[in-house]
């Protein structure tokens, strides 16, 4: 009948056109927004070359003449991201291995939940507890001039992305089959050599990308940096120097400034920085992919 | 023919009347701007709509320059500033066929505090600018302990600042060393979670109970010095209209500035005009 055979037609190719509409329109917008980033951000570039605001030291973007040296934020930004990562992934992958190869079942399902708990907790209440509680001990306790800083804030972040970490490292662990610990069992290794040379090489390339995915979390994270990182545009010299990340520069600063003026398009610059950082870790994520598939 | 002309006109003046009925039933204002005017413009938008309930005023923060901007773009009835409108900023609203008005609707005064168990308690305009420009590091170069000193600001682009920057600073730069803190609130949290430090807020925002604030060259910050002009740290707050106020923005503008809607100013922490 030609009438069925019509419905079903349609039935099978209105999804396959649908989601692509949809899925168009996410490419869409996503270009769109980059160019708007781009458009907002490269005017700055007129006025000061980029070698001057990458190497620049000195963010004085109101004074007269403004400033407009942007690296100590990308400082503070890599800073941020690297220490926080340092003190997250260990701990992760440490916790990932716990709960695949040595936690019984039971008990690893109470840890799963208690990690998605940890991982709902908004940002802001990280940057408050950080704010009211650990800035005033780590100020008292190890006598610094400022609890607000490097150290707090990646802390802070280190939690924050201890759950990203720590999922996707224990989902990639749980995927190395079975049969390859029994071989290895079979061939008289112990339980640590079974965990540290068998199973660990063989999640290598997940835990990777966990790890990565960490990174970029935290490079993007604003409100804990903005609340516990000290704010000040400085060169960090130790870690318990207060830094300012572009995250929390673009937010503090985005709102007070006025359109059009070369702050606000420095701003925007410092946002095509940002996704050139992320898109540089997206391509590292890719290639792990890639080279995982030629093996 | 004749018929139908006056059953046209019919349904012109009904939906006239039914349009401005609609109209009248949900004006909506907007009030856009300054974090610092967010807490009093917020509870008189709140009482003024009480008495009014016709009218449904929503006001948002985001900063003087997104109030002066939402105006420019015609977006906002009111913008907040606490800080007058900068040239660039009415050039830019006149290219757009905006003619700014300016209200002055209350006062505010900055203050410089410390930690309540700091000894020090009264400090000169010359040594404040000395601290945030980095060439006092020390409470006892000012008579304080032997300790350094944890210089806390606010962002180079918030109204704070620039009153700070303008009647303290001088114009001479801020060390990079200074913590910034991203909002008034967070300033005071930081103080009082920090016995070496100083910064500087409204006075709206000093919560005595947290923190100490300090006397400038022996006048303290309070309504009197402030409206007076007596404490160089004082301002005036502002909104801005686009062309003078009329209807329901006007109402509220002169409730904001009758001696009612100045109760919730004060109420808030700031100066009241009288």
């Amino acid at each position: 009948m030609p009438e069925r055979g019509e419905a079903r037609r349609l039935s099978e190719t209105a999804p396959r056109r649908i989601i692509t509409v949809m899925a168009m329109s996410g490419v869409l917008v996503m270009a769109f927004i980059l160019l708007f980033l781009l458009r907002e951000g490269m005017p700055i570039l007129k006025g000061a070359s980029i070698t001057e605001l990458a190497t620049g030291r000195l963010w004085y973007p109101v004074s007269a003449p403004p400033l407009f040296g942007m690296m100590p934020l990308i400082a503070g930004s890599l800073a941020v991201t690297l220490t926080s990562s340092a003190l997250a992934i260990p701990f992760g992958v440490a916790l990932a291995l716990f709960l695949t190869e040595i936690c019984p079942k039971r008990i690893s399902g109470f840890f799963k939940i208690t990690l998605e708990i940890l991982g709902f907790l908004p940002s802001v209440v990280l940057g408050f507890i950080g704010m009211v509680v650990i800035a005033p001990f780590l100020q008292v306790r190890l006598e610094l001039l400022s609890g607000l800083n490097l150290m707090n804030a990646s802390m802070l972040l280190g939690v924050m992305i201890l759950p990203t970490v720590a999922t996707l490292s224990e989902e990639s662990l749980h995927a190395v089959p079975q049969s390859q610990r029994d071989a290895s069992y079979a061939l008289g290794a112990t339980r640590c050599e079974t965990m540290f040379k068998v199973v660990l090489p063989g999640a290598s390339r997940g835990i990777a990308q966990a790890a990565i995915l960490g990174l970029m979390r935290a490079l993007g994270e604003t409100m804990v940096v903005l609340m516990a990182s000290g704010g000040a545009a400085l060169l960090p010299q130790s870690v318990f120097d207060p830094v300012r990340p572009l995250t929390s520069a673009i937010a503090a600063e985005m709102g007070e400034t006025s359109v059009g003026s070369a702050h606000y398009h420095a701003l925007f610059f410092m946002g095509c920085i940002l996704l050139l950082f992320t898109l540089a870790l997206n391509m590292l994520v890719i290639k792990i992919e890639s080279r995982g598939e030629a093996d | 023919m004749r018929k139908s002309r006056v059953m046209a006109l019919c349904l012109a003046v009904l939906t006239a009347v039914l349009f401005s009925g609609a109209a009248f039933a949900a004006e909506e204002l907007s009030i856009n701007g300054s974090t610092t005017i967010l807490p009093f413009a917020q509870s008189t938008a709140e009482a003024f709509m009480k008495v009014n309930p016709g009218t449904r005023i929503s006001v948002s923060g985001g900063g003087s320059g997104n109030g002066a901007k939402a105006l420019i773009d015609g977006v906002t009835s009111i913008a907040a500033l606490s800080r007058e409108m900068k040239s660039e900023e009415i050039d830019a609203a006149k290219e757009k066929g905006r003619n700014p008005v300016q209200h002055i609707v209350a006062v505010d005064c900055i203050v410089p505090i410390v930690h309540p168990s700091n000894p020090v308690s009264d400090l000169t305009a010359g040594q404040l600018r000395d601290i945030y420009s980095g060439k006092i590091t020390n409470w006892k170069e000012v008579g304080g302990p032997d300790k350094s000193i944890a210089v806390i600001g606010r962002d180079t682009s918030s109204g704070t600042y620039e009153v700070w920057n303008e009647k303290i600073m001088e114009g001479t730069a801020v060390t990079p060393r200074a913590l910034i803190s991203a909002s008034s609130g967070a300033l005071v949290q930081s103080v009082a979670g920090n016995t070496l430090s100083i910064g500087y807020d409204s006075l709206g925002y000093v919560n005595e109970k947290l923190v100490k604030a300090l006397t400038i060259e022996g006048v303290k910050g309070t309504p009197d010095t402030a409206r007076s002009g007596a404490i160089v740290t004082s301002r005036k707050l502002f909104m801005y209209t686009d062309g003078s106020p009329a209807g329901e923005i006007k109402k509220y503008l002169d409730f904001l500035v009758s001696d009612d809607g100045q109760r919730y100013v004060a109420r808030e922490g700031f100066v009241t005009l009288k």
